[in-house]
């Protein structure tokens, strides 16, 4: 069973796993004939240059929404997942410095006594043909350290450890039997049988009923400061990161957007994504009402991310030369079909033609089919509709052109990580380089 | 249609699940009024009775499944019509929208052939265009443009299928909808703008809406009652705000400190699980669990009463506090907890 371990001598800021220009892709299938004709079909860029340190003895959150990459990047740092550029070290206490995305096979599976995983699902994590007992104890028989009494006791401990006491009522009990509450921490016992310094979570709480989750946060904490363990906790929900994270990395589509320490980033959220997602949490307070300012749409598809910041589609600040492009123009004129009665689309469909050709990103576009005076006419109404859309800010050129309008985008900026007030945010309003907005 | 029009009447509704042993008594004894346009939030741990009252509300229960007491649609005895006019009214007037959107689409029709498809069924004869006009507005009020109408559902991403799903239910204009737990699969900035479209549905079509969520936060953004169902019976209705602010039930009142929100500074949880249906705790079923319980607690079931703030509760503690009955000592005696094991949870 775990035990404390002598203090470590070394300080609490050095890290214990760390990310350097991670990169995770994965190749999409293309078409038939593209295979044939030997082309590379398109790439989704899960991780696109993380660089992040896990220090010991700290917990570190990754939150996003689905598609953030939140989840890859947790799967990569225990090398379930293969990284195409970049690194991961482990600074292992014991080990010494192990480079994760060079290892495969057995070197990998040695790696597991030292980095486990909790995973989301505590129904599906544990195998429902197996007992409490040869489930929590599956490890130590996978990796041959103990077997018989001495298993079975160390099994035992590890249960008490994490509240399932009387032992004698959970061993021989099958995961059907148990609670949701129970099945995680069954998973939780099951992760810290091997004595390992690094627990990636991810999700741990969010299959569970409101009533239990503070319950098994409570658990993870305390096993942290009685196992002396580095978390990394991957959540969606910046309410339970609040509370059991020292520092939060806020991911996007791939990136990291802003980390930094919590009290900071609740205390002053500098990335309009970060500010989205604190004012979109449901808060159980009598004097709220609906949030109506939150950004529209959804996470882009990874396949193709927009030019220029991701984020600035769904941007409520965004500004000149945050990216925008041609599909930005489709969202644009759907949005005004769809604030307008069905008139209004039936009257204007045909003056902007096929919209389809707007999907690729382009920086300069072209809509109208034969009258350009009509279409120019058209956009402009959109603009005096809603002057404050920030895609306006966007668009450099704006002109009839033979049968339409062509339209012309500012040079996008792709923002990177850079040092703000003690966190670190990417984001073209923020940073050394450019001066503070004044709002 | 006024808006103080009554849509739904329960009382005393029961649903039950046959099963080998004893019956599983998921709803045992529930009673409240929906009005045209108000949306009622249904909250409680998992197990406790809400989907199934959801789809009781319906008539969507399995075989093996029965429901008995009283339920009025208008004035329309619900358990009393027929099969066939029951099944009539669903779609037309009763409306459910489901947790799954992905796996309610058929991925081989069109959204168009959906709404069509529906439309037909409920609405013989619909001609052609008043089939797109209705259709096109239906989904412009759940903010999905009419350039999408002929597409498929795999172009759509998952919040949108969420939305179309809602328009599909919408589209046929019911005068009551059960959401059950329409956000639970989404990501937050998509739940908090489909949580702002059902909350400005009242708006547009006067729908009465029971909201199903283990969501407190959802609650208290967008609905203007909540109903606390702990183990098959509402133990707490009332304003949702006045719910919020002044929680009578010591059960609304743990729920609501254990959720962990922004202004969490500590951990609180409720000790134990909810019971077995099959056979609850005599008394008032959250007595085992209850920080508050006396003796009367597990001789006698308390009476739902009115509050001085105008919920109404079934509480033995509040009542007291309250004055609203006469115990004698021995009842008011704390009752003695049974040690809980740590791991007897949820």
């Amino acid at each position: 069973m775990p035990t404390k371990p002598e203090p470590s001598v070394r300080t609490a800021t050095d890290a214990v796993v760390e990310a350097h220009d991670l990169e995770v892709h994965f190749a999409l299938q293309g078409s038939a004939l593209a295979r044939l004709l030997g082309r590379s079909g398109r790439t989704v860029k899960a991780i696109d240059g993380v660089n992040v340190a896990l220090r010991r003895g700290e917990v570190l959150g990754l939150v996003g929404e689905s598609g953030s990459g939140k989840t890859t990047l947790g799967r990569a740092l225990l090398g379930l997942v293969p990284s195409t550029a970049g690194s991961i070290t482990y600074h292992g206490r014991e080990r010494g410095d192990v480079v994760v995305s060079e290892l495969g096979g057995r070197d990998l599976r040695a790696l597991r006594t030292s980095m486990q995983m909790v995973f989301q699902d505590p129904g599906a994590a544990l195998n429902p043909g197996m007992t409490i007992e040869e489930a929590i104890g599956h490890p130590l028989v996978i990796h041959r350290k103990l077997k018989g009494a001495e298993l079975r006791a160390r099994v035992c401990e590890a249960l008490e450890r994490v509240g399932l006491a009387p032992v004698e009522r959970y061993l021989s009990k099958y995961p059907a039997d148990l609670s949701g509450g129970q099945k995680q921490r069954a998973v939780i016992a099951r992760a810290i049988i091997l004595e390992p310094e690094v627990i990636i979570a991810d999700e741990p709480v969010s299959m569970l009923d409101m009533s239990v989750r503070a319950k098994i946060l409570q658990l993870m904490l305390d096993l942290k400061e009685q196992l002396d363990l580095s978390y990394v906790y991957i959540t969606h929900d910046l309410a339970s990161a609040k509370y059991i994270c020292d520092r939060i990395a806020i991911m996007y589509l791939g990136r990291i957007v802003e980390i930094g320490p919590t009290e900071e980033i609740f205390a002053n959220p500098r990335h309009p994504y970060t500010k989205a997602l604190l004012k979109a949490i449901p808060e159980p307070d009598p004097d709220r009402m609906v949030p109506r300012d939150l950004p529209r749409g959804e996470i882009p598809d990874a396949a193709v991310p927009p030019l220029g910041c991701s984020f600035h589609p769904r941007c409520p600040q965004a500004v000149e030369e945050c990216g925008w492009e041609s599909r930005d123009l489709r969202t644009l004129l759907e949005e005004h079909w769809t604030r307008n009665p069905g008139t209004t689309y039936d009257a204007e469909r045909d003056m902007v033609g096929d919209l389809d050709k707007l999907d690729k990103p382009e920086l300069v576009a072209h809509v109208g089919t034969k009258d350009g005076k009509g279409t120019l006419a058209l956009l402009n109404r959109i603009r005096a509709e809603k002057p404050e859309e920030p895609f306006w800010r966007g668009v450099a050129g704006l002109e009839e052109d033979g049968n339409g309008v062509r339209i012309e985008f500012r040079e996008p900026t792709d923002p990177a990580l850079r040092p703000e007030g003690g966190v670190e945010v990417a984001c073209v309003l923020y940073g050394d380089e450019r001066e503070r907005p004044s709002s | 249609m006024k808006a103080d029009d009554v849509v739904i009447t329960a009382e005393d509704l029961r649903v039950w699940y046959g099963t080998a042993g004893d019956p599983v008594r998921a709803v045992d004894g529930v009673g409240f009024e929906l009005r045209a346009g108000e949306i009622l939030g249904l909250v409680g741990e998992s197990g406790c009775g809400k989907s199934t009252l959801g789809r009781g509300l319906l008539g969507l229960l399995p075989d093996g499944a029965a429901r008995d007491g009283r339920l009025f649609f208008r004035d329309r005895d619900m358990l009393r019509l027929k099969r066939r006019e029951q099944h009539a009214l669903r779609g037309r007037e009763l409306g459910l929208i489901f947790q799954e959107p992905l796996t309610r689409l058929d991925p081989l029709m069109r959204i168009s052939d959906h709404f069509a498809e529906t439309l037909k069924t409920h609405h013989r004869g619909i001609s052609k265009d008043e089939i797109e006009s209705r259709s096109l507005e239906a989904l412009r009020v759940m903010g999905i443009p009419p350039t999408r109408f002929r597409a498929y559902p795999h172009e759509f991403s998952g919040g949108m299928r969420q939305r179309l799903m809602i328009a599909l239910t919408l589209v046929l204009r019911p005068s009551f909808v059960v959401a059950d737990e329409p956000t639970t699969a989404l990501d937050v900035l998509v739940e908090a703008q489909i949580i702002r479209m059902l909350h400005d549905l009242r708006d547009t079509y006067e729908t009465a809406l029971l909201l199903i969520t283990h969501n407190l936060g959802i609650i208290a953004e967008a609905c203007d009652r909540v109903a606390v169902m702990y183990a098959g019976r509402i133990v707490e209705i009332g304003d949702a705000k006045t719910v919020f602010r002044s929680p009578q039930h010591p059960y609304t009142r743990e729920l609501l400190r254990s959720t962990i929100s922004l202004s969490t500074t500590g951990l609180n949880y409720i000790e134990g699980a909810p019971p077995d249906l099959s056979d609850p705790p005599p008394g008032c079923r959250f007595h085992p669990r209850c920080p508050d319980a006396m003796r009367v607690c597990e001789r006698r079931a308390p009476e739902p009463k009115q509050m001085p703030n105008g919920s109404r509760v079934e509480c033995w503690a509040a009542d007291l506090t309250h004055g609203l009955v006469q115990l004698t000592e021995d009842d008011r005696i704390p009752l003695a907890k049974e040690v809980i094991a740590v791991a007897d949870e949820a």
